[in-house]
């Protein structure tokens, strides 16, 4: 069990100063923005995505198979002469690779996000922390990881509050 | 002054223009687009009910002209052995050029960082999926045993045969079905942070779980948010060549054939560039019913009735630069059929209905060059639909004049709609309504996150 300091913000360029700030002091966990944050995803640096990677391979192995099964099909297994066009009509065959090939890639993509963001998990620990349902609304919340000693931690609190936090919260977390 | 203080002042009337100064708060903007879902007693839904009420007679008369088709056959319409094709078809290439609009409009703002469209594109998105699930039910009925259809996938068979690949039928099916799909996950991955927020904000326990489990446990982490917008800028760059591909396909329906009028180059990129153009018109008359029907001054306001204007005055132009171009080929090729077909477009049966297009795409759309009339929402709105009209009239014409004036003098015949036609082409648009009347009163028509973006940007300029 990982334990967190939650400091709620109302204003966006106070909370980036904060967790820019926090980031030197302490260990930083989270943050749960309403909207995207560039400033915030330069301060928590995660670990290079795949997204984009997964869906170059899932589409261009779509586009390969796609073609295959057109090739098979007219040139081998159901070779039908078409008003004296060439049995792979590979200009005529493209359509079917490019468009199976874009929306594969997107289902692989958007497979990948789930994996990356740990979704589907419709119940967290935190949906009951009080408050916390308004990180997707209105308000910033920054996770912090809470110092052992308790002068540390307190000396944690009033760094926060300091930075303008409007309610700070201690919470436990599994580590996982 | 300095050069970064000019820059400022240029750029600070723009930045805040999208918003007005009730809206420009993440409370106001959360309440203003969940309101109407979460908090319906407070809302008159009167002329949502009207809304449904007329929309569901349209679509009683579509599921009944679909039942007559399948029993009795397409010769309850005005086809004939000339004119093989007809309202079902143009109707067919004017949904999808509206079905490709949403997605094309929504991927190409966002790749272009146009900012105005966060409170656009959740709507446009979804008149995206409708219509284009409604053209997808065109080129079935209109097929002469449309209890085969799926004779156009790919399935080991005891019969041992294979697709047509080479046949433009089997592209549309591919590129429909494709798109199709494709628009319900973009549209899905920009809903899945908005049905957070409605999860959160739910008072009641069904729209909390069912927001809940469509929003699969968003937390709106960091973490989360990068894999969000690295996942819908890759999707927008997809969406973009594949819009483009769809459309193209529609247009090559026309072009691969040996019809004169049909088969030009100009086809593929004339029909893209005509779906973004009744597109935006769509888009344009849905925006200011939502504005009006959810009280979203606040997040709709004139200004983005200016820039769609703008963008569907420069599709007129090219619109009719396309419509120029095909005349002066007609005559600069020099082929007696081409000829004939323009004289024919020009002083014949359909005449009445060409000049009307004219006058709908390329002539009534230059109201657009006076700030007065695109700063106005009510003239937008009706421009948009005379547009739409135009829109429909070009594409019964591409069909009509074509089969109507084919090679062959003695094939020369008219198509003479039948109720039916009509049932059919009215009863679409009733079932779109509904399903958009449906999608306003369960899903957040704008999208949240995005417009709270908006705002903070707008806030901090």
């Amino acid at each position: 069990m990982t334990k967190l300091l939650l400091a709620e913000f109302s204003d966006s360029s106070r909370f980036v100063d904060a967790a820019r700030r926090a980031g030197a002091r302490y260990r930083l966990v989270d943050a749960f923005t309403p909207f995207p944050l560039e400033a915030i995803n330069e301060i928590f640096e995660h670990r290079g995505s795949r997204i984009r990677l997964s869906m170059f391979i899932g589409g261009i192995g779509m586009a390969a198979v796609a073609y295959g099964l057109e090739y098979f099909s007219a040139a081998i297994n159901y070779p039908y002469n078409s008003g004296g066009r060439p049995l792979n009509s590979w200009p005529a065959f493209m359509l079917v690779p490019f468009a199976t090939g874009i929306l594969v890639a997107a289902i692989v993509g958007f497979t990948r996000f789930l994996i990356e963001c740990g979704l589907p998990r419709l119940s967290d620990p935190l949906f009951a922390v009080e408050g916390f349902e308004r990180g997707s609304q209105d308000c910033f919340v920054l996770a912090i990881a809470r110092p052992e000693r308790d002068d540390d931690s307190h000396q944690a609190i009033d760094f926060l509050r300091r930075a303008g936090a409007a309610a700070i919260r201690e919470i436990e977390q599994d580590s996982s | 002054m300095s050069i970064a203080a000019i820059r400022r002042e240029e750029v600070a009337p723009e930045a805040v223009r999208w918003t007005l100064p009730h809206a420009r708060s993440l409370r106001a903007v959360n309440e203003l687009v969940t309101a109407p879902l979460l908090e319906r007693g407070m809302w008159s839904w009167r002329a949502w009910w009207i809304g449904v009420a007329v929309s569901s007679v349209g679509t009683v008369g579509f599921l009944l002209a679909i039942y007559f088709v399948f029993a009795r056959g397409i010769g309850i319409w005005g086809l004939n052995t000339t004119v093989v094709w007809g309202f079902a078809i143009a109707d067919y290439v004017w949904w999808i050029g509206i079905g490709n609009a949403g997605t094309l409009i929504s991927a190409m703002l966002l790749l272009m960082r146009q900012r105005w469209r966060a409170s656009t594109n959740r709507f446009a998105e979804a008149m995206t999926l409708f219509a284009a699930s409604i053209a997808g039910i065109f080129p079935i009925i209109h097929l002469g045993r449309p209890m085969y259809f799926y004779w156009l996938i790919p399935y080991p068979n005891t019969m041992s045969v294979w697709p047509q690949w080479r046949s433009a039928l089997i592209w549309d099916f591919w590129a429909i079905l494709s798109y199709l799909l494709f628009s319900v996950l973009f549209w899905y991955v920009g809903l899945i942070p908005d049905f957070a927020t409605m999860r959160d904000r739910a008072i009641s326990k069904w729209p909390s779980a069912i927001y809940g489990a469509l929003a699969l446990g968003w937390r709106g982490s960091a973490r989360h948010w990068q894999a969000y917008e690295r996942l819908h800028l890759s999707l927008a760059c997809l969406g973009v060549p594949l819009v483009v591909s769809l459309h193209s396909v529609v247009g090559m329906d026309f072009a691969a054939s040996l019809m004169p009028g049909w088969q030009e180059t100009i086809f593929p990129p004339y029909f893209v560039v005509g779906a973004m153009y009744s597109g935006f018109a769509m888009v344009a008359c849905l925006a200011a019913l939502v504005r009006w029907g959810f009280r979203m001054e606040g997040l709709i306001t004139a200004a983005h009735f200016d820039v769609m204007a703008k963008i569907m005055l420069a599709a007129s132009i090219i619109m009719g630069l396309s419509y120029a171009t095909e005349w002066f080929n007609a005559w600069y090729g020099g082929e007696r059929a081409d000829r004939s077909l323009l004289a024919f477009e020009f002083l014949g049966a359909y005449a009445p209905l060409y000049w009307a297009l004219l006058l709908c795409n390329v002539v009534i759309p230059q109201a657009f060059w006076f700030a007065l009339v695109r700063s106005n929402v009510i003239a937008v709105f009706v421009i948009s639909v005379v547009i739409n009209i135009g829109m429909w009239l070009e594409r019964i014409l591409i069909v009509w004049n074509t089969l109507s004036h084919d090679y062959s003098i003695s094939m020369w015949r008219l198509f003479l709609p039948t109720a039916w036609d009509w049932i059919t082409t009215i009863g679409s648009l009733g079932l779109f309504a509904l399903m958009y009347l449906a999608f306003v009163r369960l899903i957040p028509v704008v999208s949240m996150h995005e417009v709270r973006r908006l705002v903070d940007q707008e806030r901090a300029s």
